[in-house]
């Protein structure tokens, strides 16, 4: 939506967090957590990009209206209890 | 306080007076002994402000754009291949809308190597955004820094400035100067107090990206704020002349041009000798005027209009020149006065590059020449002044 | 089972930046915020990371960001610090964040010039080894053997054949207080370098490298395993140059360097002779390393 020239600051001035950007929308393929084998080693929380994941008891929970797919999740770790799978079930 | 100083000393005194918080600059010649002046007052204490001795200018303008943006008043000099090499940070300053002041110490550009006075740096920055004036003398320096922060600072304007000296001319030639007193400017200019500045606990980011359905509307809001400027001017002028006795004249110094049948239309120390030539030729009868061109950005369109519309013949010095249907004065001139209701003859002489001397003789031929191609009716033309191989004579 | 952080919890960056999926300069910046805390400035030039938070008015930072030039980071860091003293405003951060482009190539200038003048910062360089926001073209810091779009392979000219400039050396030649190389498979180290370059007074240098999957061609997935082979083949040792003395952090498991090479595409073409010659390259510059360390230089 356009704005005005009127209602703009005299600079573009960044304030809104990024959280208005849906890159959920970009993946292919999801994190999906197996939490009966989850460890707790709360690596995955630690090495996601986008902060996309939150631990709840330890256990994570990916935020998929951010989540991009890239897989580091799974692929660090160590329990193997994150498995990639593609969207849309197919 | 009366004394007597160059051009480069009345910068450094106008820096100190506007109480500048940040200078970041490097030397060049003709520039130097303003940021070593400046260098002086920093160290003694008598001007409270952070040196930084940056390793080239484009850097001393990404300084002061950084130091803007928090909140300091920012001060830089430079002249020349210094300011074209600042040239994408000139055009980054006036985006970001940052009140920076600048003195251009106006010198040729290379090749061939020169250091002497020429408009080609300070004109070649005429689309960068930034409010450009050109002073006739080493007070008209100081006074301009000082009111160019009050212009640049308004909430409607917001833009920066330049105020360019000539080299060696101005630069570097002795003249009585008043160096005000530091309350009374005080009282004319308030601190710098910008509505936003980066600072911890905002967390904003200044000068962000922006997709083409929104970049034009930031530009517009800066066309206006330079049209804001015009006016903005005026009002700080009149100000400053109520509190401290002077006035440079506004945009477009009118110096005999009421009465006048021809003009000389003329940017920077040379509009001084003008005067005198005008005066010259008034004692003889010949109904001549000076209009000093003080203000390049923005451009005195009204004036020039209004000018043009009572006179038979406007003669347009460039003191550069850009390749284009004339010298770049020339061709405003020329397009502010097409729209009015009469259009004189006018011509367009460049003369004085790389420090040629533009003698009181050459400007009374430009006064005569001018008579001569507005009897003619001549169309507009463009002779170079004083070029060895070219047929008229000019010493 | 107790969930064991080992980094601090709180976080100074937003989802949905708009960096690659396993971008790894994403992860260089939420550690470095991390370790830094939020009385912090960042001063961002033309880069990947200029174009991250999103477009306007999208941030994906919660502190403060100036957006420069493409090589005035190092200026810019020194305007924001004077501006601050200035102002007397105290106890703040100042971080100059570039790509590797805009401070080995077009940055180095004003890089040089900031140190040499003390200038009280932090300037941190995300280093994925080429022009990567531009679409992957080669600059200073690509490595020996790189393919780039402008080292492309198969032509006269070939991968690129120059070695990596090292920035670490020359940030020792400005002898600066503090300088240091982080890597994002290692935050535990990466945090505590970054705090320990925040209580440090006067200019500091830290070097990340920052894989990069679309110009390292690689899978996503990789980018911490990458970054942790980095360090255990020492293709990028972990160290610090406190006050001109080297300090290695983590030895790394000495693991031949094709272990690294063959995860990514941009290596793909090399023929054995050439990972040799790298495994000597490397090999040298680790004992270097070593010595520098134990004759404390």
């Amino acid at each position: 939506m356009t704005k005005s020239y009127e209602e703009l600051p005299l600079t573009p001035i960044s304030d809104t967090p990024s959280t208005m950007n849906m890159t959920g929308l970009w993946r292919v393929i999801k994190p999906v957590v197996d939490k009966s084998k989850c460890k707790k080693c709360t690596i995955c929380w630690k090495f996601c990009p986008d902060a996309a994941i939150e631990l709840v008891d330890g256990i994570p929970v990916v935020d998929l209206k951010y989540c991009k797919g890239c897989g580091i999740c799974a692929h660090e770790c160590p329990a193997k209890c994150i498995v990639m799978v593609k969207e849309g079930g197919g | 306080m009366r004394s007597v100083m160059t051009g480069n000393y009345a910068s450094a005194y106008g820096a100190k007076l506007a109480r500048a918080e940040v200078i970041a600059a490097y030397p060049i010649t003709p520039q130097t002994a303003i940021v070593e002046k400046l260098a002086e007052f920093v160290q003694t204490g008598e001007l409270r402000a952070k040196f930084i001795p940056v390793e080239s200018e484009h850097s001393a303008m990404a300084a002061c754009i950084a130091a803007e943006t928090a909140g300091a008043r920012t001060y830089t000099a430079t002249s020349s291949h210094g300011l074209t090499l600042m040239h994408e940070v000139l055009m980054w300053a006036s985006g970001a809308r940052l009140p920076i002041v600048m003195t251009n110490v106006s010198r040729a550009m290379a090749p061939p190597w020169s250091v002497w006075a020429d408009h080609m740096d300070s004109i070649a920055q005429r689309d960068t955004g930034w409010l450009q004036f050109f002073c006739q003398s080493n007070q008209e320096v100081l006074d301009t820094i000082i009111i160019a922060y009050k212009v640049c600072e308004s909430r409607g304007v917001m833009l920066p400035a330049m105020v360019i000296e000539d080299a060696f001319i101005l630069s570097h030639t002795s003249e009585p100067v008043d160096v005000p007193d530091q309350e009374l400017v005080d009282s004319f200019l308030p601190a710098y107090s910008p509505e936003l500045k980066i600072e911890v606990g905002k967390p904003m980011g200044f000068g962000s990206l922006v997709k083409p359905d929104q970049y034009m509307e930031f530009r517009y809001k800066a066309a206006l704020a330079m049209n804001e400027a015009h006016d903005r001017i005026l009002r700080v002028e009149k100000e400053f002349s109520n509190i401290f006795g002077r006035d440079h004249g506004g945009l477009l110094e009118l110096y005999k041009c009421s009465d006048a049948d021809f003009v000389l239309v003329a940017a920077g120390s040379v509009a001084a000798t003008a005067k005198d030539v005008v005066d010259a030729f008034r004692a003889k009868g010949s109904k001549v005027g000076l209009a000093r061109l003080r203000a390049f950005r923005p451009f005195p369109h009204d004036e020039i209009r209004a000018l043009a519309s009572k006179v038979e013949g406007i003669a347009v010095l460039d003191r550069s020149y850009t390749f284009g249907a004339g010298g770049a004065m020339f061709t405003e001139v020329e397009a502010s006065a097409y729209s009015g209701q009469k259009k004189p003859v006018m011509k367009n002489y460049i003369a004085g590059l790389g420090g040629r001397d533009i003698t009181p003789k050459i400007l009374g031929l430009i006064l005569e020449d001018i008579q001569v191609a507005a009897r003619r009716g001549a169309a507009n033309d463009i002779e170079w002044v004083d070029v060895a191989g070219l047929p008229r004579r000019w010493r | 089972m107790m969930p064991k952080i080992t980094i601090p919890e709180e976080e100074f960056t937003y989802p949905g930046s708009t960096g690659c999926p396993g971008c790894g300069a994403n992860l260089v910046m939420r550690y470095l915020l991390k370790g830094l805390g939020d009385r912090t400035m960042v001063s961002i030039p033309a880069c990947c990371w200029a174009v991250m938070p999103g477009y306007w008015p999208s941030n994906c930072l919660k502190v403060p960001l100036l957006y420069t030039a493409f090589e005035a980071t190092g200026a810019a860091i020194s305007g924001l610090r004077a501006a601050l003293d200035i102002k007397g405003v105290e106890g703040v951060t100042v971080v100059g964040f570039a790509g590797d482009g805009g401070t080995v190539d077009i940055g180095l200038q004003a890089l040089s010039g900031a140190a040499e003048r003390r200038t009280d910062a932090i300037y941190v360089m995300y280093d994925n080894e080429a022009y990567m926001n531009t679409g992957i073209q080669r600059s200073g810091s690509t490595p020996w053997g790189a393919w780039t779009t402008t080292t492309p392979i198969g032509t006269n000219h070939g991968f690129k054949h120059e070695p990596k400039k090292d920035i670490m050396a020359i940030m020792q030649a400005h002898r600066i207080p503090y300088a240091a190389t982080v890597s994002i498979a290692h935050p535990e180290d990466f945090i505590k370098k970054a705090e320990r370059a925040r209580a440090t007074k006067g200019f500091r240098f830290i070097h990340a490298l920052s894989p990069c999957p679309p110009g390292w061609r690689m899978n996503p997935r990789s980018t911490i395993e990458v970054a942790r082979l980095a360090v255990d083949t020492h293709m990028f040792p972990l160290y610090e140059i406190e006050n001109g003395r080297v300090r290695i952090t983590k030895k790394g498991k000495g693991l031949p360097v094709s272990e690294y090479l063959k995860l990514q595409g941009r290596f793909a073409h090399l023929t054995e002779q050439e990972v040799a010659a790298i495994q000597m390259a490397v090999d040298e510059s680790w004992k270097m390393l070593l010595a520098k360390e134990s004759s404390g230089t």
